[in-house]
């Protein structure tokens, strides 16, 4: 059962992020609606997964480089409260900040817009939980051995399985809402996701500050 | 005043934005002409339920003197939900009152009761010349990036004007909008097409050529605003310019299709030098770039001299004056006010390039001086001015002052205050409402309507 934890939070927190509009699944919608066109929508959702997968790959890959260098407490100290401020920037500064791409934007635009929302939501910081067993070296490069591979290789594994959740959860919404739903479910469903986010954050950083 | 689902006054398309309840209150803002009283938010019952229908039932006064509130806006709508920039757990709550005179900023809290507003901050003109270095501001418009607020003077009261960004939760002034203004200098009303990532601007004139009223000899000279500005919306970049001509003067109001698909609008030109008429135009795509068309024109009324003010007496005639339009929800029907004949227009644009006219109304102008079937104060001065439309389009309201320095030019007896009400068939044609007739208290004149919960120039969508 341990091995199969962080692979399962990783999916949980990937149909997490999937099923936040902002996060794409809308942008998909728009794009659709705007251009009449359910291919539209196909289209934009994986652009829109690949750029969250960079977001996440860049915490990730800075995790395990992080792994070679130092130990694993001070890893998690660092990463746990660097959560916790992230959350409550978040909190009071999060929504103020804009992301300056148009609705006329390519799929490069939509995968940079996409990049640019799960990094400044801290989307990556909130997989660390996960990706800490898997992607941190047994033991930093300063005392013996490890050269890290193994661990680039589970976080390479680890972003596929976290974005390959947010793939199938945005896809999924995204067509159901532009196909069957209808865009009146946002007067009803978009319950304050970003509240949520910010609790998410808060509690991943303290579970790793405390244990 | 963060929300745990989207405020239910925000409708992710035009279309449901129809389907909303009507509205039961209206707040116009107000000023004082003499300066000596401060200006006022009025609010208006609207409910035909109401004992108090047809009545202003609270009056917020400014806390200075002098201010000229002109028009006015919400600090959050509908383009909450957009997809590239949701913040959908605002509220539409605070009406962002400017004073066009005093460059004075004030916030108003429409809650917990709406028909007891208050005021809950005052930006003072300095920090806005100091954080947007701009003055007089004049449209207010909630977006994409917070609240858009064109503004007419630099800080020192001069050219360029422009438009600077507000926070619309904060209301910190955040700073000037534009990063590359291109060959714009002059400013007045600012809107924008958000499924086409284009925002407009039009013009009219600094504020040395407006405050005092409009001044014959830069009219004539066709020196006053007639250019359309069009601008990326997301780089804050000047695209291009469209000159109507120097035969044209005093192109004001924005009101782009509500649908975000659609790519045209329609303005208002005000006066053409040739012949003192009136004319409405599309802005549209043409290939890569914008274009414009002209679509209506309404002529000037041949007219004694001796019943005409000064300004007017060596045309023996009157001018339509219009000074403002609005399109309904489902983009079918534009509204258009004649200030100087007194006419109310409605048009059919569902071909935008062809409008028919489908309904008319006559109250008050400069000559006819047209009464209303439920006002008992005879003769009525001012004409049909700032025009509003309910969300399902049912419904118009309009007041009929323009501008302190400018109403006296027109209407040299000076301008009585009044609102009225129209009912819209849905197929069109329009009919006064005999009762509803808000006949304003003498110290102020009314001018901008805004409807609780949004109305067809308040809102902007980003689903069609």
């Amino acid at each position: 059962m341990n091995e199969f934890w962080p692979w399962m939070l990783l999916a949980g927190l990937g149909a997490f992020h999937g099923l936040n509009p902002a996060m794409g699944w809308l942008f998909a919608v728009a794009l659709g609606v705007h251009r009449q066109s359910s291919a539209a929508v196909v289209r934009a959702v994986p652009a829109i997964a690949l750029g969250h997968a960079a977001s996440i790959a860049l915490v990730a890959g800075a995790l395990v480089v992080a792994g070679i260098f130092v130990d694993q407490g001070a890893v998690r100290m660092a990463a746990g409260g660097g959560l916790v401020a992230w959350a409550v920037w978040h909190h009071f500064f999060g929504h103020g900040r804009r992301v300056r791409i148009g609705m006329r934007t390519g799929l490069a635009g939509l995968a940079f817009w996409s990049f640019l929302m799960a990094t400044a939501h801290g989307a990556g910081l909130m997989i660390l939980p996960a990706l800490m067993p898997l992607c941190l070296a047994e033991s930093p490069l300063r005392e013996v051995g490890g050269d890290g591979s193994a661990a680039m290789a589970m976080a390479i594994a680890a972003v596929g399985v976290h974005t390959l959740a947010m793939l199938t959860a945005t896809s999924f919404v995204a067509l159901a809402v532009y196909r069957w739903v209808g865009l009146e479910i946002l007067r009803s469903a978009w319950i304050n996701v970003d509240l949520v986010w910010t609790l998410v954050l808060l509690a991943t950083g303290a579970v790793l500050l405390i244990i | 005043m963060v929300t745990w689902k989207p405020d239910p006054s925000f409708y992710p398309s035009p279309r449901m934005a129809m389907k909303a309840a009507p509205e039961t209150l209206a707040y116009v803002v107000a000023f004082d002409p003499t300066r000596a009283v401060p200006d006022e938010l009025a609010v208006v019952d609207v409910d035909p339920k109401s004992a108090s229908y047809g009545q202003i039932v609270t009056s917020v006064a400014m806390p200075n003197v002098g201010d000229e509130l002109h028009h006015f806006g919400w600090n959050a709508c509908s383009s909450c939900l957009c997809p590239n920039a949701p913040h959908p757990h605002a509220e539409r709550r605070y009406l962002v009152v400017p004073g066009l005179r005093s460059s004075r900023i004030h916030i108003i809290d429409t809650k917990p009761d709406g028909r007891r507003p208050s005021i809950v901050k005052v930006i003072e003109p300095g920090e806005v010349a100091e954080r947007a270095g701009y003055s007089r501001p004049h449209t207010i418009h909630c977006g994409p990036e917070g609240i858009y607020v064109a503004a007419l003077g630099n800080a020192e009261g001069k050219g360029p004007g422009g438009v600077f960004l507000m926070d619309h939760e904060t209301f910190d002034v955040r700073g000037q909008w534009e990063m590359d203004r291109g060959p714009q200098q002059l400013s007045y009303d600012l809107w924008w097409h958000l499924g086409h990532d284009t925002l407009v601007t039009s013009e009219w004139g600094t504020p040395d050529t407006f405050e005092n009223g409009l001044i014959p000899e830069i009219l004539l000279g066709a020196k006053y605003g007639r250019r359309l500005h069009f601008w990326d919306l997301h780089k804050r970049k000047h695209l291009q310019t469209i000159d109507f001509g120097d035969k044209y003067q005093l192109v004001f109001e924005l009101r782009p299709a509500h649908d975000p698909t659609k790519a045209y609008g329609f303005v208002n030109c005000v006066l053409s030098l040739e012949d003192l008429s009136s004319s409405i135009w599309v802005w549209h795509r043409d290939g890569t770039k914008w274009a414009v068309t002209k679509v209506i024109d309404i002529p000037a009324e041949p007219a004694d001299p001796d019943l005409l003010p000064p300004m007017l007496k060596g045309f023996s005639a009157v001018p339509p004056l219009v000074t403002d339009i609005d399109l309904s929800m489902d983009d079918r029907f534009l509204y258009v006010s004649c200030w100087g004949t007194g006419d109310l227009h409605q048009y059919d644009v569902s071909d935008p390039f062809k409008p028919k006219l489908t309904g008319k109304v006559r109250i008050g102008g400069i000559v006819s001086r047209a009464s209303h079937p439920g006002g008992k104060n005879g003769a009525l001065n001012g004409g049909p001015q700032m025009v509003e439309i309910s969300r399902d389009g049912r419904r118009v309201y309009f007041t009929n002052s323009l501008y302190g320095a400018i109403d006296e030019q027109f209407y040299p007896d000076g301008v009585s205050g009044w609102m009225v009400k129209l009912d819209a068939e849905p197929d069109g044609g329009i009919a006064f409402d005999e009762k509803f007739f808000v006949e304003w208290p003498k110290s102020h004149r009314p001018h901008q309507v805004r409807l609780q919960g949004g109305d067809c120039s308040s809102d902007s969508y980003c689903y069609p």
